[in-house]
């Protein structure tokens, strides 16, 4: 038992079937009368619908209908909605503009649905697709944030003036305006931090199934959290009643927050099942991914971060403008407020912060949570300040960070955050000492030895997960609690089936949440089945994001195996006729202790079921379930330092060192946890070094393949060098953090801080690409 | 994207500047062209069969003349839909000069992409446009010098050349390429077809051929 058990790296039960091609996917559901659906979508980015005519794709073979959005508006389908309710800083509500799940006026971005074609296979709808006429009457089209606000720019929805959704701010302005007002020194800079496409391995798909008897409706989709999506669907979308509606994500091959959504696609496949009495199924290729999955990022910022004399923080100044595509996807609104601006503390004792954030439509893809939503943008924006700091004081980075460093928990910052917990010296330590920081010198001599520029730098990030509690959410205006279920069913024979509302797309729960029941149950983890995302099975849950299910997710789960284990021990008292107060659980025995008195965890189970002999009045059964609210975000956090090779011929950055220490509070399985780190880590040099996303001034979306879109691949990046330190997390009972996004929050900083060091050339914008390096060397050298 | 073109054409300005305007010289140098209607006097649409490998498909595009100089220029906008591919759209500014009873004619073109076209296919787009845009006037330029030829009564050498440089118009420097020289087609015949105003490919072409190229990419790569 002793390998399964909590901080074992036990290896993933579920590889298993992924490694031998047995993962069943949505794509993989085969039906009796199966149809399949195309969508027609806008090549303009912007553009009034003037017709569509449908009539020849209808007569075209194999075509059994051909919807558009005016039928949807008949049949009284909801326009999809943004469920985070955030107001602008003189009172008034954010400027939700109608978002129909297939666009029947007007089109706001390339690739927005406008109909959908149904027919016996995949490529005769793809053809019919194509026998769509739409007329479009073009309109003029904005897709820079900063042009999207001005005077005159075009404008996308009549709710919202000047594009503008929010003017939101945080913080003490009047504050921060004095404490810059009378500092010794500010660093100011203007960074962006750039629109990234999610990606996952497997795109998105829907299956929808009607019960015509029952007027029932089943859908299997790829989403990370399938009870949401249910209600979505339920009460605001008008498609069933909850009771009426199942919804199962399979397995699920990657989200990154694009699969949180319920999306256009899922809407009308549903509906157009119900309406044609057959199933249908949409998978999106690799295009419509790109096109219609949620993108992240895409911050435009002015940042003033001041200091005295001493070089001691003292106030911290920013204005956001965030762009939100062509539409508030479902919680665009939280992205660049609640889960930015409330980190902008960063690691540091900031006894002022003022923050502005402007949310701006634009004619793009509508914008979205992406693996760390807001934070990475937080920590991108507070550690390049940081190190710009240091080399403007000609301090070491290293040692300005700790002269502002948090040290007395818990911490109030002025943006709502209180930070439970932490230890920035130990971690900033551990990866200073992991990547030989002090014997940095002699390798930049050795690389100049050879004509190559290197470079170092540190980035100390901090993020809030768990995303919780419900009552502080729901006053900051989420549409829904933010706490996690599970319920614990012991079998008679002693096996147990966990189910949780979380989902797992890649996290490996079915192995982590067993090895939680292994250790407290004491059974080995081959007993324990995980079952997960399906509303028919799973009791009400909130789906897995925002690096919570450990944190979140586990909590409830250890909740419910606490009332099984207290019932269980009533019942073995019972039986063997000894004090509740004396029975322990462990090695898959119930013992009395300080005797040899024991009988197996299995037959404690049986006599639940039997009922023969209970304790009198007791229920039979051996099964619990649990609602687990935290008490406050779990703050991981931690120390990433790069180091970079630059070719100067070439512009090239090659990373040769990457170190992280990171502090995630307890671990469940260091090998799953590392996994996550390694996943976020190349993610974030994705972003600060290879991931642009292009758009042409008229809203075309040039990057929308692997052709143009670079993707890290293995050769892109070293061999990470992971380490952890650990202040358990008081917040929840299993001291956990959250470790699923960490490595793509703290990573891009480090990157670039880790090439302007090279460059000796402060200003470069992500990604970091050869040709922009190339320039920055030319222009630094110009100028000399 | 930005195109230039010059051509010297062995035939009198006015001939040209007729065929320029004549959708059944039109047709037969295009490619696949099926059919070439006019809609009304500077208006037209054009039917085109595309065959690429294994993709055949039909294309439609309209086209409108504006700021016409007979017989030496006329601008041209020129569009095409393609359905579930996007669209391609341009204008082009045609000048026809004489050179000693030889017609040079020089074009530059401007085509703008959207959709799958741009998504997919906007690095591939160029090179491929240009090739065919050289393949339309290679079999313009025969075509109006074998009716000069057969006007004249007499033989009379065809010296079809291009110089296409799709980055810049300034082409002085480019290599000069000569077309490969193309038999007239029977269809050309002597019939003295209407003259009409209002058919614009040299420029029209290429949102054309942009959007048939862009179709067949998408095809092959979804």
């Amino acid at each position: 038992m002793g390998v399964e058990g909590i901080g074992q790296s036990v290896v993933r039960k579920e590889d298993k079937r992924f490694i031998t091609g047995k993962g069943k996917y949505t794509d993989d559901i085969k039906l009796q009368g199966l149809t399949q659906a195309h969508f027609v979508r806008s090549p303009h980015a912007h553009a009034r619908i003037k017709s569509i005519d449908t009539s020849a794709a209808k007569a075209m073979p194999g075509v059994v209908a051909v919807l558009t959005g005016s039928e949807l508006v008949g049949d009284k389908i909801g326009n999809l909605i943004c469920g985070w309710m955030v107001h602008s800083k003189d009172g008034s509500p954010m400027k939700m503009g109608a978002f129909p799940a297939m666009a029947n006026e007007t089109v706001r971005w390339v690739g927005q649905a406008v109909a959908v074609v149904i027919a016996e296979t995949k490529n005769l709808a793809r053809d019919a697709a194509e026998a769509v006429v739409v007329d479009y009457e073009e309109l003029q089209a904005v897709v820079d944030v900063r042009e999207a606000v001005k005077p005159g720019a075009p404008q996308l929805h009549p709710e919202a003036a000047n594009n503008t959704i929010y003017q939101w701010s945080i913080g003490d302005q009047s504050a921060t305006d004095a404490a810059i007002a009378g500092a010794a020194h500010v660093v100011t800079m203007d960074i962006m931090n750039n629109r990234l496409v999610p990606n996952p391995m497997e795109p998105r798909s829907a299956v929808a199934q009607y019960d015509s008897a029952d007027d029932h409706l089943t859908l299997w989709t790829t989403s990370q959290n399938p009870h949401v999506a249910r209600l979505l669907l339920s009460a605001f979308y008008n498609i069933a009643p909850e009771n009426k509606l199942r919804v199962i994500a399979p397995d699920v091959g990657g989200g990154f927050g694009a699969k949180i959504y319920v999306y256009p696609e899922e809407i009308v496949c549903l509906w157009a099942a119900r309406k044609i009495d057959r199933p249908v199924k949409w998978t999106a290729d690799r295009s419509e991914a790109f096109l219609t999955d949620a993108h992240g990022r895409d911050h435009v910022s002015k940042a003033e971060l001041a200091f005295d004399a001493d070089h001691k923080i003292i106030g911290l100044r920013v204005h956001t403008y965030a762009n939100f595509g062509a539409y508030m996807s479902l919680f665009s609104s939280s992205v660049p407020t609640y889960l930015y601006a409330t980190l902008l503390s960063g690691q540091y004792n900031i006894p002022n912060i003022y923050c502005e954030v402007d949310g701006v439509y634009t004619n793009t893809v509508p914008v979205d949570a992406y693996r760390g939503a807001g934070r990475p943008e937080a920590a991108f924006l507070i550690e390049r300040l940081m190190e710009t700091a240091a080399r403007q004081f000609g301090m070491s980075p290293a040692d300005l960070r700790r002269k502002n460093f948090i040290t007395q928990f818990p911490h109030q910052t002025p943006v709502i955050m209180t930070y439970d917990t932490g230890d920035f010296n130990a971690s900033l330590d551990a990866a200073m000492k992991a990547i030989d920081y002090a014997g940095f010198p002699a390798r930049k001599a050795a690389s100049a030895a050879k004509g190559k520029l290197r470079g170092i730098g540190i980035s100390c990030y901090i993020e809030a997960c768990g995303i919780a509690p419900s009552k502080a959410v729901g006053s900051l205006g989420a549409g829904v609690g933010l706490w996690e279920s599970a319920e614990v069913r012991v079998n008679p024979v002693g096996t147990v089936e966990v189910l949780t509302g979380s989902h797992s797309h890649g996290q490996g729960h079915e192995t982590t949440f067993a090895q939680l029941i292994s250790t407290r149950l004491g059974v080995g983890i081959d007993t324990v089945q995980i079952i997960h995302g399906d509303t028919d099975k799973v009791q009400f849950g909130m789906g897995t994001y925002g690096s919570r299910s450990g944190a979140v997710g586990m909590s409830a789960i250890l909740k419910a195996v606490e009332k099984v284990e207290a019932k269980a021990r009533k019942i073995a008292a019972h039986l063997m006729e000894a004090a509740e107060g004396d029975i322990v659980i462990e090695g898959g025995e119930v013992k009395v202790a300080g005797t040899d008195k024991k009988m197996p965890w299995a037959l404690v189970a049986l006599a639940a079921y039997t009922g023969h002999n209970l304790p009198d009045g007791m229920e039979p059964g051996l099964k619990e379930g649990a609602f687990y609210d935290p008490t406050n975000f779990t703050f991981p956090a931690g120390s990433y330092i790069a180091e970079v090779e630059i070719d100067p011929d070439t512009g090239k950055t090659t990373v040769c060192n990457f170190t992280a220490a990171d502090d995630f509070g307890n671990l469940m399985n260091p090998m799953i946890v590392e996994g996550q780190v390694h996943g976020g880590i190349a993610q974030g040099i994705g972003q600060a070094l290879l991931e642009g996303t292009v758009y042409t001034g008229d809203g075309q979306l040039l990057t929308a393949s692997y052709m143009d879109y670079a993707m890290p691949r293995a050769d892109d990046l070293p061999s990470f060098d992971i380490h952890h330190t650990c202040t358990p997390c008081p917040g929840n009972p299993l001291g956990i953090k959250g470790c699923g996004e960490a490595g793509a929050i703290g990573s891009p900083p480090a990157i670039i801080n880790a090439i302007t060091d090279a460059l000796g050339h402060n200003h470069i914008e992500m990604p970091a690409t050869p040709d922009r390096v190339w320039h920055a060397i030319h222009s630094r050298m110009a100028a000399e | 994207m930005e195109m230039t073109g010059e051509y010297r054409i062995s035939a009198p300005r006015a001939q040209v500047w007729a065929a320029l305007n004549d959708p059944e010289v039109l047709k037969i140098s295009i490619p696949g062209c099926e059919t070439l209607d006019m809609t009304s006097d500077t208006e037209m649409t054009a039917k085109v069969v595309a065959k690429i490998g294994p993709v055949k498909a039909t294309f439609t595009g309209k086209v409108k003349l504006e700021n016409i100089n007979a017989p030496e220029s006329y601008t041209i906008a020129g569009e095409g839909q393609g359905g579930v591919a996007g669209f391609a759209k341009g204008g082009a500014d045609v000048h026809l000069a004489d050179d000693n009873g030889v017609t040079v004619l020089t074009y530059t073109a401007r085509a703008q992409i959207g959709g799958k076209l741009a998504q997919l296919g906007s690095r591939l787009i160029d090179s491929t446009a240009k090739m065919m845009a050289d393949q339309f006037f290679a079999k313009f330029s025969a075509v109006v010098t074998e009716r000069a030829l057969i006007e004249a009564g007499g033989p009379m050498a065809a010296e079809p050349q291009s110089v296409a440089d799709a980055s810049s118009a300034a082409s002085s420097g480019a290599p000069v390429q000569t077309a490969p020289r193309a038999t007239a087609s029977a269809a050309s015949g002597a019939s003295a077809a209407p003259i009409s105003v209002g058919s614009g490919l040299p420029g029209w072409v290429i949102p054309l051929v942009t959007l048939v190229v862009g179709v067949i990419i998408g095809k092959y790569l979804l």
